[in-house]
């Protein structure tokens, strides 16, 4: 392994993590924020000799991401919320065709065109599948730049492990600023993949398919879909616990959110309040029996995000109604401030 | 003894859903055939469509998948790109291709991506039960054009295959039907262009099959042909378009 610290914005990290992770194929379409992902990766890849691919849509770029998975290779696309939403169709046929692939979305606001600020309304459509279908994604929510290349080149690793699509779901912001980022090449995953096309050469063909006509078959294949979706659960759920154990108040944030929700706990902290910051990192599967546990210590909890409330509900779920939960959303690419969200703890009256 | 016809060997010895006199089933054959003579079945990937073919993947015998409706050509992409030692074709009905599907085609096209198209050309939409397809001529009747095909509602039948002859990517087009044994045969010798085509690193080539549907255009199979013969192929010519 060699590791070398480098400026980078968080597209272009999200960029070389998935070069460094093996990818062998990207395909994009031009959406602000996140053109320089695309540019960065027409670049990176064509050096590698990997194969990148300026698609016609996002429709486009995502059944050519599951044509390579589908032939058992890394492959990965990325866009932003009204893309994202595109690719929808793909993402429901990769989870439907059990392929490993790798979406990012770096969100903006909206609904509709919306505008290109950064924002965090995308979070119910990543986090309950999104496309047609029972189905879930793995979701990672980075906070940095340095996280936001950890997670992705993990995303390519849990898309192996179970087979299905993992999403790096980030904002406008994270993708645009620059902080120092440790590149790490990881060994290139040897495994080979005995589901995948290749040629049935001394074996009987593979097929790959999502369609179950025969009665009964789609739904012993959904439950069996929902077995490794309840393994996820048990296995990999991920998050940060900032001096939640003595906390009357805890906040729970994501992504860019949470970085300013720090600063808030740590300014609260100073003024004796006791604050706590409960970070999801993966944000399916949720963090919901931490929260369960905290819920039964704590008086009450803050939800930010860059939305009306959409994390929101999966909190009040967790909490089960043991303790208060308030919303502090900014929807539509606003972006609140460190003190307005200490003001919005003090506002919780417990 | 010497044996002098058999099953191909890409083709697995089942009964298909294909209803009787359906083009689908001869076209499979075909494609099974030219994979056999070009010794290449152990490197095809094949790539069935939504559709009437989308269960294709039970009848060839290598490896195939399904792709979301109309993007075949995209998911081909993905495959070439990656496994250009692989031969790589769809199958795609004229829904798939010439309506839902046109920008997937058009762009791979333009790339001249190293892949086969398979058109097969029916004239409707047979899996959802035979409704108005880009393909269906003036005047003909199906379930969404009851009364015929109207211009001025629906627009005229959609030449993909002429339009797509002229981008400077496209390599070969050839334009076939199958109602006729000699027409068979030279529908194979396009098919297998095709191929060759790919396995020569030509670029972009496809073969359009018109195919009889006599379950939803609503005819025998003879009058089928007969439509084919005198109005299919008068609107769509027989030949080739490029290459």
């Amino acid at each position: 392994m060699n590791r070398k610290l480098q400026l980078m914005t968080g597209n272009e990290a999200i960029g070389e993590a998935a070069v460094c992770a093996g990818c062998k194929l990207y395909a994009g379409y031009p959406i602000t924020p996140q053109n320089e992902l695309t540019a960065y990766m027409s670049k990176r890849m064509t050096e590698e000799g990997r194969a990148f691919i300026q698609s016609e849509s996002e429709l486009a770029a995502i059944s050519m991401v599951f044509g390579a998975s589908v032939t058992g290779e890394r492959s990965m696309t990325s866009s932003s919320s009204p893309g994202i939403s595109l690719k929808q169709e793909g993402i429901s046929y990769l989870a439907g065709c059990r392929l490993p692939s790798v979406i990012i979305n770096i969100m903006r606001g909206g609904p509709g065109l919306g505008n290109i600020a950064p924002s965090q309304a995308d979070y119910f459509q990543a986090t309950r599948g999104g496309g047609h279908g029972d189905y879930r994604v793995i979701v990672l929510g980075p906070a940095s730049v340095q996280e936001a290349f950890d997670l992705t080149v993990d995303s390519f690793n849990l898309a192996d492990k179970y087979r299905m699509p993992a999403m790096v779901l980030a904002d406008g912001l994270l993708g645009q600023m620059m902080e120092p980022v440790s590149v790490t090449r990881y060994p290139l995953p040897k495994a080979k993949k005995s589901w995948a096309l290749t040629g049935a050469k001394n074996r009987k063909p593979n097929v790959i398919k999502s369609l179950f006509l025969r009665p009964g078959a789609l739904e012993e294949y959904n439950i069996e879909l929902q077995k490794t979706y309840d393994e996820i659960k048990k296995k990999e759920v991920r998050f940060e616990a900032l001096y939640c154990d003595d906390a009357e108040i805890i906040i729970v944030a994501y992504g860019t959110t949470s970085r300013i929700a720090r600063a808030a706990v740590k300014n609260l902290r100073k003024k004796k309040k006791r604050v706590g910051l409960l970070r999801p990192i993966t944000l399916w599967p949720f963090p919901e029996e931490a929260i369960a546990k905290y819920a039964k210590k704590t008086k009450g909890f803050l939800v930010a995000e860059q939305s009306m409330g959409q994390m929101v509900e999966d909190v009040k779920l967790a909490v089960a109604g043991s303790a208060k939960v308030r919303l502090y959303g900014r929807p539509g690419g606003g972006i609140p401030t460190d003190e307005e969200i200490e003001k919005e703890v003090l506002r919780l009256k417990i | 003894m010497k044996k002098i016809f058999q099953r191909p060997e890409s083709l697995q010895n089942v009964v298909t859903h294909y209803c009787a006199g359906c083009g689908h089933g001869i076209i499979h054959r075909l494609v099974a055939e030219v994979i056999d003579e070009l010794k290449v079945r152990e490197k095809v990937i094949g790539i069935a469509p939504v559709g009437c073919a989308v269960l294709a993947y039970d009848y060839w015998n290598f490896d195939v998948t399904e792709a979301a409706h109309g993007r075949c050509p995209a998911v081909a992409t993905g495959m070439k790109r990656v496994h250009p030692e692989n031969i790589i074709f769809t199958y795609q009905g004229d829904g798939d291709l010439a309506a839902i599907g046109t920008a997937e085609i058009v762009h791979a096209a333009n790339r001249s991506e190293n892949i086969t198209v398979i058109f097969v050309n029916n004239g409707v939409y047979g899996m959802t039960g035979g409704q108005m397809a880009p393909t269906t001529l003036i005047g003909q009747k199906t379930s969404t054009s009851a009364l015929g095909r109207d211009v001025v509602r629906d627009g005229y039948p959609l030449k993909i295959s002429e339009m797509l002859s002229v981008l400077d990517g496209v390599k070969y087009i050839e334009r076939r039907a199958v109602y006729s044994p000699t027409e068979v045969i030279k529908a194979k010798k396009a098919i297998r262009k095709a191929f060759e085509n790919q396995i020569n690193g030509v670029g972009f080539s496809m073969v359009e099959i018109l195919a009889m549907c006599p379950t939803y255009t609503k005819r025998s199979l003879k009058a089928s042909i007969d439509w084919i013969k005198e109005y299919a192929s008068k609107y769509f010519p027989l030949g080739v378009i490029k290459g």
